[in-house]
């Protein structure tokens, strides 16, 4: 009896261990704050439950960075982290945030749009939990997010997603996905609320222009490239045209399919006055045929079994053995992103979105990304934000 | 109804954990049970605590 219980004990033992060994890494990630500088052009902050109630106590819940211009002009909105395990939109949305000043016009930044999924984990692929960006001070650490909602904020998942309102069935993943769930509505799943609340902002603050940031596997057919509806592809291909003929990178132009819906390319055009444009980085990290998973083959894109396929003709990139670096992915970002609202603006007089600061591809791939994060333990308290 | 199912899945879990630990206190013999009690348990216990 007594070498019963003792045995049950140890094993007892050993299940509070793997839980607590395996669990409290989880925890912490989920409730990680990454400190965000405010630049020299925000604003104010607010906070996407004050358009859609909802939300309020939700992880679906996000902030909003404004920076409002001297000028008056148009207004734009530039989001990242709609799929938290593609981090370069990130990173560009904090370098416009840290550094941004905006002469004319408007500028909305939602850095982590599925606040939710960049707080859940992917463990189950091997990916990691954090990455580190070197910076002048030291190194800037974040959570590494996944492609979806976590299913502590939005659960029970359907056998099939009915999409609203077009009532198109989608994958039953993709309810918590919040690139299938536009236009949203107020009183639907958390990923509906949300996007109901970003299209909220973008009908009543009238905006003209949403850049939405993502990363595709270089094996994906649409990677490298600027996905757009008919009325933004004018826009979108003078944009692409410009950067390849100026700062030499490809960023061609996608037509955004108008029988696929739920999407921020299609639906925000559809549903808005707003021009949608969404950009894909090649991320190298998220094909499947690479080697392990790890925060170095993340930020530096390098793969032997991708570098194979490429002498093979297999990827829709340009790849050699000096892979596709995380700076070389946040700078086109922020070139694209830089160059649609140029283009928009010299076409759209008393619209104008004119803004300074923020560097180019060139800049960050010879600086890195992130010489343009700044110390918040040297920065004013009131400018830090945790998010 | 989501509210409802998700209470009905936490209650689920809760069940399933209690009579998994209920096994394991009743086992008397195969250690192999016991380790299979625990281990089904982790990830409804890591649910019920809302870590993953």
């Amino acid at each position: 009896m007594t070498r019963e219980r003792s045995t049950k004990g140890l094993m007892a033992a050993a299940f509070a261990a793997l839980l607590i060994l395996g669990g409290a890494p989880l925890a912490r990630h989920r409730r990680f704050e990454v400190p965000v500088v405010l630049g020299p052009g925000v604003t104010r902050v607010t906070r996407l439950s004050d358009i859609c109630p909802s939300l309020k106590g939700t992880l679906g819940d996000t902030a909003v960075y404004v920076l409002e211009g001297r000028e008056p002009g148009g207004k734009a909105v530039v989001m990242a982290g709609t799929h938290a395990n593609e981090p370069a939109g990130l990173l560009a949305d904090l370098i416009i945030i840290e550094n941004a000043a905006v002469d004319k016009g408007t500028l909305f930044v939602i850095p982590s749009f599925n606040n939710s999924a960049g707080r859940n984990t992917r463990p189950g692929d091997g990916y990691p939990l954090y990455y580190d960006i070197p910076t002048d001070w030291g190194s800037k650490r974040f959570r590494m997010g996944n492609r979806d909602a976590s299913p502590l904020d939005q659960w029970p998942d359907p056998d099939v997603y009915i999409h609203y309102p077009e009532k198109q069935l989608l994958s039953y993943i993709d309810a918590r996905n919040s690139n299938r769930t536009w236009p949203g509505r107020p009183h639907g799943t958390i990923m509906e609320r949300l996007t109901f609340a970003a299209m909220e902002l973008m009908r009543r603050e009238k905006i003209d222009v949403a850049v939405d940031l993502h990363g595709a596997e270089t094996m994906f057919p649409v990677t490298n490239c600027i996905v757009a509806p008919e009325r933004s592809s004018k826009i979108a291909t003078l944009a692409s045209l410009t950067v390849k003929a100026t700062e030499g990178f490809d960023s061609h132009v996608e037509p955004s399919p108008p029988g696929f819906r739920g999407l921020s390319h299609r639906e925000i055009g559809d549903h808005s006055g707003t021009a949608p444009f969404l950009l894909e980085a090649p991320i190298p990290f998220l094909d499947q045929p690479t080697g392990p998973k790890t925060v170095k083959f993340l930020l530096d894109g390098k793969d032997a079994f991708l570098l194979s396929l490429a002498g093979k003709k297999k990827l829709f990139v340009p790849y050699d053995a000096s892979g596709w670096p995380m700076d070389k992915r946040v700078g086109q970002h922020l070139s694209v992103t830089l160059e649609i609202l140029r283009q928009f603006s010299k076409r759209t007089p008393g619209r104008e979105i004119v803004i300074r600061g923020v560097p180019r591809c060139a800049d960050v791939v010879k600086n890195g990304a992130g010489r343009y994060f700044h110390d918040p333990s040297k920065a004013d308290p009131k400018a830090v934000v945790m998010d | 109804m989501t509210l409802v199912i998700m209470v009905a899945y936490y209650l689920l879990c809760a069940y399933l954990a209690g009579i998994l630990f209920w096994n394991f206190l009743r086992e008397k013999k195969s250690r192999e049970e016991l380790w299979l009690s625990l281990l089904v348990m982790v990830p409804l216990v890591l649910r019920l605590l809302r870590v993953k």
